[in-house]
């Protein structure tokens, strides 16, 4: 297992490089001078000169990402240009409302998915099945934004029934006003993920019902609720805990789309906002956190995956 | 000599009439399948009303009226109503779908021709293979949404940028499940036999490898086209994709929101042709995968 743990970390130094060069770079994709760009067309060329040699830009290019990382290492992601403090203390302040968020939407997606998919496995083939895996089909083909402005459509203005955007914190409003803003937010960014939960949790279980052992089992008597739980619902844990923990990354990265719906003050807005402003330097925080977030997550699926199955650490 | 060219002449015959019956096969099995064919129905229309906007949009989809400001669909010959500045909402959707269809061919086109070259030339060469896996690996561990806001943050808001965006994003797949495809057929015998008679790499990867992992490229593409329908749509949405004011379904879905409470016809057209879109394409792509990759599933 140890060995399997170092193999994985050593096999991460390449990856964590490219994500860092990609992002590095992308602000020299800027046409012409990034700072001019930040600075807009009403800029002094003195301001200019000033904000481009203070973001390092005169520099030669392997310097400036060496000065870039040596920063990153000490856990500085540097600083706005644009709003007050450094995207440290920026970055901290808007990913709670993001990851209560997208808690809400994988929560949707695993209570509501897992079980569909369960019940279309056993019934396979026949009406349930086809409802579940039609409904799956509509759930992967439903952009999270067009299913937020669905809910807002109905839920909101229809019915009366949720507010349509908006945030409270848990600390000032309480668990009950909390949830009731970020049900719809969470049911649009979780739907997609949704629909893939129920084929990849339809699939898992189908190919467990079909082994031999089952068979085996069941011409033994097992019964079949025993069968189903104890047999058939462990083994393909790991595929479905694989999607399950993979949608928790796409809602983290999707979450720009709901929170411009919503209005929801999450690293996702604060992209959106950073991007329009040309606040490059939040920008690139931004994709390195969720990136970084994302390695991490799949690291620690795949370690737990090899501690429950040791087949996986020969691989 | 002269008995070899025989060989050769009888044995590409033999080809072609393999090709042609496993091609009529391929056809049975199409129109057999429902879904696909559904799948491929909905696709065709959208094409085809892409194409023909111009002679299917009642009106110009730029041209402004004061007068018909949010005029309810069916009203003063809005057949769709219009938008806040009295635009024909139909003639917006059917011109949104030209914006659509570009973005989805192109990026479909794009990254299974380049991921294509980059997972077949990654399967022949194990050094190329661990840089270039390695390049797909790390872009890969970029969310796709975060990835391609960040491109059109650099890149600046236009459908040719929302292409090559769209296209970064989508080529690692690509790279990947042709690299997985090309790894299997490479392990076949033929290959070996192929090598051993001294066939140039090139031969074997274009005329003997390529062939083969079609199918899953294909696929691959499809869902692609899908993704890339929907990823446009946001990224106009949230305002750094397509420009206004060119229609695109995201752009006319954004300025939707902001009069969901009075006008929901600005969100529940555009919104069903989306949905419709990528609906058909996802289906399309499940139905070709059953009968081109009969094991996949």
């Amino acid at each position: 297992m140890l060995n399997y743990i170092f193999r994985r970390l050593l096999a991460l130094i390449p990856v964590l490089l490219i994500v860092s060069l990609t992002i590095f770079l992308l602000i020299h994709l800027v046409p012409g001078d990034p700072a001019a760009a930040m600075l807009g067309e009403n800029a002094t060329q003195e301001q200019i000169d000033a904000l481009h040699t203070a973001m390092g830009l005169d520099l030669p290019l392997p310097l400036q990402y060496l000065r870039w990382m040596g920063r990153l290492l000490r856990g500085d992601l540097g600083t706005s240009y644009f709003m007050k403090g450094t995207v440290n203390e920026i970055l901290r302040d808007h990913m709670v409302p993001t990851l209560q968020q997208t808690a809400v939407a994988v929560a949707f997606a695993a209570l509501v998915g897992v079980p569909l998919g369960m019940i279309a496995a056993v019934h396979r083939g026949r009406a349930a099945d086809r409802l579940i895996s039609g409904f799956s089909t509509v759930g992967v083909s439903m952009p999270s934004f067009l299913m937020g402005l669905g809910l807002v459509l109905l839920f909101s203005v229809k019915l009366r029934l949720l507010p349509s955007s908006g945030y409270k914190e848990i600390a000032v409003a309480g668990w009950r006003t909390h949830m009731r803003y970020m049900l719809l937010p969470g049911i649009a960014l979780g739907f997609i993920e949704m629909g893939l939960i129920i084929r990849m949790t339809r699939s898992a279980v189908l190919e467990i019902l079909s082994a031999d052992y089952m068979r085996m089992a069941r011409s033994k008597g097992v019964s079949r609720v025993r069968l189903f739980l104890k047999h058939a619902l462990k083994n393909a844990l790991i595929g479905i805990l694989t999607v399950v923990g993979l949608s928790f990354i796409s809602c983290l990265g999707g979450a720009a789309v709901t929170e411009t719906i919503f209005n929801i003050p999450g690293i996702g807005k604060l992209t959106l906002n950073a991007v329009m402003r040309r606040d490059y330097e939040v920008v690139q925080a931004v994709v390195l956190v969720v990136s970084l977030l994302n390695v991490v997550c799949t690291l620690i699926l795949d370690l737990f995956f090899a501690m429950i199955d040791p087949r996986i650490r020969l691989q | 000599m002269q008995q070899e060219t025989f060989d050769r002449r009888q044995l590409s015959r033999v080809r072609r009439e393999l090709l042609r019956e496993q091609r009529a096969l391929n056809a049975r099995r199409f129109f057999r399948n429902r879904q696909a064919v559904f799948g491929a129905l909905v696709v065709l229309v959208m094409l085809l009303l892409a194409v023909l906007a111009p002679v299917l949009a009642p009106a110009d989809p730029l041209a402004q009226s004061v007068a018909n400001r949010f005029a309810k669909p069916g009203e003063a010959g809005y057949l769709l109503g219009a938008d806040k500045l009295g635009r024909d909402l139909l003639s917006r959707i059917l011109y949104g779908a030209r914006v659509s269809m570009t973005v989805g061919l192109s990026v479909g086109l794009s990254s299974m021709v380049f991921g294509m070259i980059m997972g077949l030339y990654a399967c022949y060469y194990p050094t190329l293979d661990k840089i270039l896996m390695r390049i797909c690996d790390g872009l890969s561990a970029i969310p796709s949404t975060l990835l391609a806001i960040a491109l059109m943050a650099v890149l600046g808001s236009s459908i040719y940028n929302v292409i090559t965006a769209l296209s970064i994003v989508y080529i690692p797949r690509m790279a990947r499940v042709s690299r997985a495809a090309a790894l299997t057929v490479k392990e076949q015998t033929y290959i070996e036999a192929l090598r051993s008679q001294g066939a140039s790499s090139f031969r074997i990867i274009w005329g003997h490898i390529a062939p083969n992992i079609l199918s899953s490229v294909v696929v691959q593409a499809s869902y692609n086209f899908a993704n890339s329908i929907i990823t446009e749509a946001a990224l106009s949405f949230l305002g750094v994709g397509v420009p206004a004011p060119q229609p695109s379904w995201g752009n006319i879905l954004s300025e939707g929101r902001e009069v969901i409470t009075t006008a929901w016809w600005m969100i529940v057209y555009p919104g069903a042709a989306t949905a419709l879109a990528v609906m058909g394409t996802n289906i399309f792509g499940d139905g070709l995968r059953d009968i081109l990759d009969p094991h996949s599933n």
